[in-house]
C-alpha cells in the first residue's frame, strides 16, 4: 500500500526508491498522505507561482555515508570569512544534512541534541499539512534541536547547513527543532550554504515559551544550481517573542515558508525579509501568520530586489481567528526591479474574523527612481555607484529591521562581500 | 569669445504624455568667470529647464545650439562629468533619499569629485571636520549630517543642505533655481550668505528666482529676463526693482513689438 512509482509523473517520482524504504509509523503516515497528494504543482493554490520544475529529472540518491572533508572545509571557511564575528560564534555544522561534529565548535552552555539520536517530529509540523512537510518526515536523517531551560539567557548560536553536490542529484531532508522554555533566550542564525547541484527541504520546528524571546536570522546562501525548500513552524506563547528574518541570495529555486502561530495573548512575531536575486533565480518568501489569541502584534517587511529574468514571489497570509481581538497586525512587500525582465508575484491575503483589530497591509513595485538617479549623478556620483547606493538603500531599510546586532553586521557584510560597495558609503 | 560659460541658440523639447512640447526656443548667454547672474521671467518661461539641460537631465533633448564650459561641449557629457568639471545645480525641489545618510552621501559625492578631478579623497575624519565647519555656518542642526538625505527636512533645511553641498563641492559655476522659495528672511540671509561666501575671481553663479528679494543679500552683476524660451532683455542690478516695481507685463509687451 502506498507505494510510490519511478514510473508517476510529477516530481514525487524522483524520491520513490528511497520512499518505498521508509519505516515508522509517522513516516508511513507521511508516505501516505504523499501517495494521496503528490508534490505541489502550480495547480495547488500555495504553489501557483513557484513551481517545481527545477528539481529536473533525475531521481535524487540519498547523500553519501562521509563527505569530503577538505571540500567541506574550505566551503566553510569561505563561509566564516565573511565576517569575524561568524567565526567567533557557537556553531553546529551539517554537511548534506548530517551533524559534522568535527567542523562544528558548541560551548557546554547550550543543550544542544541531534535527530538521528532520537527522532521526535514535533506537534506542529503534521506530515498532512504540506507535501514538503511530508516528503521530509518521511526522509528526515538529522537535524539540529536546540532546547533553552527556563529562565536560561543562551546567547547566540549558528547552524550551519552546507550542501556538497556532485556528479548524481541528491537530496537531504534535516529536521530540526528549537524550544525556549519560559522567559528564556536565543538568538539563532541559520545559515544554507552549498556548492553543486542538490536539493535542500529542511523543516524547523519551533516552541517559544511564555516570555522567552527567540530572534532567528535565516541566510539563504545556496549555491547557484540549488533548489531550497525550507519550512518553519513557530509557536509563540503569551508575551513570547519570535523575531524573525530571512536574506534570501542563493539557489536556482527557493522559498522560504514560515507559519507562525500566535498562541497566547501579548505575543509578538516578526516575519521580515529580504532578497535580492538576479539571473533566472525564483525566490518565493511565503508565509501564514496566524492570530490565535487576543493582543497579538505581528509585524512583517519583505523587500526584494530583482534583476536580469529573476523572478520573487511573495505569499503573506495574515489570519485573525474570532477570538483574537485587539490584534495589530502590519504587512509589508515591496519590490525593486532592475531590468524589464524581472518580474514579482504578490499575494497579500488578509483573513479576519474578529471585530475589534487593527491590521494594515500594502505592495509596491517599481523601478529606480529617475529623480533620485539624476540627483546622486549632478553631485558628480557615477552612474552605477548611483545606482548600488539606492538599491542598497532600498534593502538596508529591511536589514535594519534584523534587531540582533551581530546578526545585522554578519548580513550586511554580506551584502557587501556579494554586491560591492555599502551603500552610501565611501 | 572665449567665455567661462558660453550658451549659443539652445533649444530644447520634452516628451509630455507623448506630445512634444518646445521649452527653450534659442538660448544666448554668456558668463564670465567671477560673475554672478540672475534670470527672472514668468513661470513657465524655461528657466528651471534651462538649469536642468546645463545640468544633464535626460528628460530634455536637445534640438539646436551649444553650451561651452571652459571651453568643453558641456552637453556631450554625463551629469556627472558636469559636477566634476565643476558645475553644480542647487534644485528646485531637492530630492528625499531615504535610507541614505547624509553625511555618507555627502562624502561619496565629495571624493567622487576629488577623484575626478585628480585631488586625494579625504579620510572620515577630515570629511566630517569640513562638513561640520560647514553646516554650521549655515545654521544647520548638527544631527542633519546623521539623517537620511532630504528625509523629513523642513523646506528651508532642504535648501541650506543644497548650499552645503555645494560648498563642500567646491564648483566653479553653480545654478540656483529657486533657491529662494520657501525661505523666510532668515534663511533666505543665511542661503545668500553661503553663497557670496564662494564669491571669488573663480566662481560663476546663475541665479533663478522669481523674486527680488534674494538679489538684496545676493546682488547680481546682470539680470535677464525669460520669457517664452528665450533671453529678452539683460541689464544691471537695477532691473530686479524695476521687474518688481512693474511686473513682467511691461517687459513682454516692448519684447513682442521689438
Amino acid at each position: 500500500m502506498n507505494a510510490i512509482s519511478t514510473t508517476m509523473p510529477g516530481p514525487l517520482a524522483l524520491f520513490a526508491d528511497r520512499l518505498n524504504g521508509v519505516a515508522g509509523a509517522e513516516r508511513h503516515a507521511a508516505l501516505g498522505a504523499l501517495a494521496r497528494t503528490g508534490l505541489p504543482s502550480r495547480r495547488t493554490e500555495a504553489w501557483k507561482y513557484t513551481a517545481l520544475r527545477a528539481l529536473g529529472t533525475a531521481s535524487f540518491a540519498a547523500p553519501a555515508a562521509g563527505y569530503d572533508t577538505a571540500r567541506a572545509q574550505a566551503l566553510l571557511d569561505h563561509v566564516l570569512a565573511t565576517h569575524e564575528s561568524l567565526a567567533t560564534l557557537a556553531r553546529v555544522v551539517l554537511v548534506n544534512g548530517t551533524h559534522a561534529p568535527e567542523l562544528s565548535h558548541v560551548p557546554d552552555t547550550l543543550q544542544v541534541g541531534f535527530f538521528n539520536q532520537s527522532p521526535t517530529f514535533g506537534v506542529q509540523a503534521a506530515p498532512d499539512r504540506d507535501p514538503l512537510v511530508a516528503l521530509n518526515t518521511a526522509l528526515a536523517e538529522d537535524g539540529v534541536m536546540l532546547s533553552v531551560a527556563a529562565g536560561v539567557k543562551a546567547g547566540q548560536v549558528a547552524v550551519i547547513s552546507l550542501g556538497l553536490g556532485g556528479e548524481q542529484a541528491m537530496s537531504y531532508h534535516p529536521r530540526h527543532a528549537i524550544s525556549l522554555g519560559a522567559g528564556a533566550s536565543l538568538s539563532v542564525l541559520s545559515v544554507h550554504a552549498g556548492e553543486g547541484a542538490y536539493f535542500h527541504n529542511p523543516v524547523t520546528d519551533i516552541h517559544v515559551g511564555e516570555s522567552a524571546e527567540l530572534r532567528h536570522v535565516t541566510l539563504q546562501l545556496e549555491g547557484v544550481e540549488a533548489v531550497s525548500l525550507g519550512t518553519v513552524y513557530a509557536d509563540i506563547a503569551g508575551h513570547g517573542v519570535y523575531d524573525s528574518f530571512a536574506l534570501g541570495l542563493g539557489g536556482a529555486l527557493a522559498r522560504h515558508e514560515v507559519h507562525a502561530r500566535l498562541a497566547a495573548p501579548h505575543a509578538l512575531v516578526h516575519v521580515n525579509g529580504a532578497q535580492r536575486l538576479g539571473g533566472r533565480q525564483v525566490g518565493d518568501m511565503t508565509s501564514v501568520i496566524t492570530h490565535a489569541a487576543s493582543d497579538c502584534v505581528s509585524r512583517q517587511t519583505v523587500r526584494n530586489v530583482l534583476d536580469g529574468h529573476a523572478r520573487g514571489v511573495f505569499q503573506g497570509k495574515v489570519l485573525v481567528e474570532r477570538v483574537a481581538q485587539k490584534t495589530d497586525g502590519y504587512q509589508m512587500n515591496q519590490a525593486l526591479l532592475l531590468s524589464p525582465d524581472a518580474e514579482i508575484d504578490a499575494k497579500p491575503e488578509l483573513e479576519i474574523y474578529a471585530d475589534d483589530v487593527k491590521c494594515s497591509h500594502g505592495a509596491t513595485v517599481g523601478a529606480l527612481d529617475d529623480d533620485q538617479l539624476f540627483y546622486l549623478r549632478s553631485r558628480g556620483v557615477p552612474e552605477i555607484q548611483a545606482r548600488q547606493i539606492l538599491i542598497d538603500a532600498f534593502l538596508d531599510e529591511a536589514l535594519a529591521l534584523v534587531t540582533d546586532e551581530t546578526a545585522q553586521d554578519i548580513c550586511r557584510a554580506i551584502m557587501t562581500e556579494r554586491f560591492g560597495q555599502k551603500g552610501g558609503q565611501a | 569669445m572665449s567665455q567661462f560659460l558660453e550658451i549659443s541658440g539652445l533649444k530644447a523639447r520634452i516628451d509630455a504624455d507623448g506630445q512634444e512640447k518646445q521649452i527653450l526656443r534659442g538660448v544666448d548667454l554668456s558668463i564670465p568667470p567671477g560673475e554672478v547672474h540672475a534670470i527672472m521671467g514668468p513661470n513657465g518661461c524655461g528657466k528651471s529647464t534651462l538649469s536642468y539641460v546645463l545640468a544633464g537631465r535626460e528628460d530634455y533633448e536637445v534640438t539646436a545650439g551649444s553650451v561651452l564650459f571652459k571651453g568643453q561641449d558641456l552637453l556631450a557629457m554625463e551629469p556627472e562629468e558636469r559636477a566634476a568639471a565643476g558645475l553644480f545645480l542647487a534644485f528646485q525641489a531637492p530630492v528625499e533619499l531615504p535610507g541614505v545618510n547624509n553625511a555618507n552621501f555627502l562624502r561619496t559625492a565629495v571624493n567622487a569629485v576629488r577623484r575626478a578631478r585628480g585631488q586625494d579623497e579625504l579620510d572620515a575624519v577630515a570629511f566630517l571636520k569640513l562638513a561640520r565647519t560647514a553646516a554650521k555656518e549655515l545654521s544647520m542642526a548638527p544631527d542633519m549630517l546623521k539623517r537620511n538625505v532630504n528625509v523629513g527636512f523642513s523646506g528651508g533645511e532642504k535648501k541650506r543642505n543644497e548650499v552645503l553641498q555645494m560648498t563642500m563641492l567646491e564648483p566653479s559655476f553653480a545654478i540656483l533655481d529657486e533657491t529662494d522659495s520657501g525661505l523666510d528672511v532668515d534663511a533666505l540671509r543665511i542661503v545668500a550668505e553661503g553663497v557670496n561666501r564662494l564669491r571669488s575671481p573663480q566662481f560663476s553663479a546663475l541665479v533663478i528666482t522669481h523674486h527680488q528679494k534674494l538679489l538684496d543679500y545676493l546682488v547680481p552683476d546682470r539680470i535677464h529676463v525669460m520669457a517664452q524660451g528665450r533671453i529678452i532683455l539683460s541689464g544691471g542690478p537695477e532691473l530686479a526693482r524695476e521687474i518688481d516695481r512693474e511686473g513682467y507685463t511691461k517687459f513682454l509687451a516692448e519684447a513682442e513689438a521689438a
